[in-house]
C-alpha cells in the first residue's frame, strides 16, 4: 500500500544541528568567531595575519585553516602570532561542521577570545554550509569586478559583514562602486561593510575595530 | 561541487522516515530547491544511484521542485525573477526591492510502500 509521508525538513539538518553544538561550545568559553570566505586570491590569509597583528597579544586569537592540501596558510597565521590549526578538507570545496568540531577539540578555547576560520576559497559552497560561528565574513575584492554580487547571490545573502579588499587598486580598473553596492543592499540589506586595502593599511583599523566591540558584546 | 554531502543527507533523512513509518521501499522523494542554493539536479541523481543501493531507497524516483529567485518592489510592488534586470525593479527601476523566494533547501515528503 502506498503512502505520502510529509518531512519538511532541511537537508542540512544534520550539519546545522552540529553547528549549533559548536556555537555553544564556542559561547561557553566566551569566544567570539568569525567564519571568512572568498575566491581564492581575495586576500584572507592576508587580511587574517593583519588581522592577527593588530589585536594580539590584548586579544587571543586562534585560526582553523581550510584548505585542500597544504599547510601555507596555517603557518602564515601561526608566524603573525595565533594558534593555528589546518583543516586539510582532502579536496571537499567547503569546510563544514563536522570538520570544525574536530579542529575545536586541538584548540584550549579557555585561552582564545577570538577565533578565526577561513574557509576554502569558493563563493558557491561555503555559502551552504552553516559551522557556528558567529559571524559569516565575505571578502571581496577589487580585481574580482563589481558583478559578483549578482553572480554569487547565494554568497552574499549569508554574510554578517563584508570585507572589500584592494580598494588601493580601484584607479587601475573599472569597478563601478554603485553597481557593486546596489547588488549587495538588494541581497542583504544593512549589511555592515568594510573597504579596506591590506597593502596600504587603509581601513584596517575599523575593521578590528567592529572586531573588537563584537568580542565585548 | 558538494552533492556528495547534500545527497547523503537526502538519503538519511528518508531513510529514517521510512523507518518511523514502517516502510519496506521509498518509491518517491519530494525536494523542494530555490535557485539561490547551488545544487546540481544531475550529480544529485549520479550520487543518488550509488549510494542507496543496496537500503529501500533504491530506485526511489528523486523529484527536483525548483523555486525561481523572486524580488518583490517595495515602492510598486511588481514582482520578478531575479535573473531579469539586475536586480532592478523592472516596471519603477527601484532598488528597494526584497527577495520573497528561492533560499528553499529541504525534503518536502517521500512516498512509501508499507
Amino acid at each position: 500500500m502506498e503512502k505520502r509521508v510529509t518531512i519538511v525538513e532541511n537537508i542540512l539538518n544534520a550539519n546545522d544541528r552540529l553547528a549549533a553544538e559548536n556555537q555553544s561550545q564556542l559561547d561557553k568559553a566566551n569566544v567570539f568567531s568569525l567564519n571568512i570566505m572568498a575566491s581564492p586570491g581575495a586576500g584572507k590569509t592576508s587580511l587574517i595575519e593583519h588581522t592577527i597583528k593588530l589585536l594580539s597579544p590584548e586579544i587571543r586569537i586562534a585560526v582553523i585553516d581550510g584548505d585542500i592540501d597544504t599547510s601555507l596558510d596555517a603557518d602564515r597565521a601561526a608566524a603573525a602570532g595565533a594558534i593555528a590549526v589546518q583543516v586539510n578538507t582532502g579536496g571537499d570545496c567547503h569546510l563544514d561542521a563536522v570538520m570544525i568540531q574536530n579542529a575545536l577539540q586541538k584548540i584550549p578555547l579557555n585561552e582564545v577570545d577570538l577565533l578565526i576560520v577561513e574557509n576554502v576559497g569558493n563563493l558557491v559552497c561555503p555559502a551552504s554550509f552553516k559551522l557556528g560561528t558567529h559571524k559569516n565574513v565575505l571578502i571581496a575584492s577589487i580585481p574580482e569586478g563589481d558583478d559578483k554580487p549578482y553572480k554569487y547571490p547565494g554568497m552574499y545573502r549569508g554574510i554578517q559583514a563584508l570585507v572589500l579588499n584592494k580598494i588601493d587598486l580601484l584607479p587601475y580598473t573599472t569597478f563601478d562602486m554603485p553597481y557593486f553596492y546596489k547588488g549587495v543592499e538588494i541581497l542583504n540589506p544593512g549589511l555592515i561593510t568594510f573597504p579596506l586595502s591590506c597593502r596600504t593599511k587603509e581601513g584596517l583599523d575599523q575593521w578590528v575595530n567592529w572586531i573588537k566591540t563584537q568580542i565585548l558584546k | 561541487m558538494h552533492e556528495l554531502s547534500v545527497t547523503e543527507n537526502i538519503l538519511d533523512i528518508s531513510l529514517r522516515y521510512a523507518r518511523e513509518n514502517n516502510a519496506k521501499k521509498i518509491i518517491d522523494i519530494y525536494l523542494v530547491i530555490g535557485d539561490l542554493s547551488t545544487i546540481v539536479d544531475d550529480s544529485v541523481q549520479f550520487y543518488w544511484n550509488i549510494i542507496s543501493d543496496n537500503t529501500i531507497a533504491k530506485d526511489a524516483c528523486l523529484h527536483f521542485k525548483r523555486i525561481p529567485a523572486k524580488l518583490r518592489c517595495q515602492e510598486c510592488t511588481t514582482e520578478y525573477l531575479l535573473s531579469e534586470s539586475e536586480f532592478s525593479c523592472p516596471h519603477c527601476n527601484s532598488h528597494n526591492v526584497q527577495i520573497i523566494a528561492g533560499d528553499e533547501f529541504y525534503l518536502e515528503a517521500i512516498d512509501i510502500d508499507h
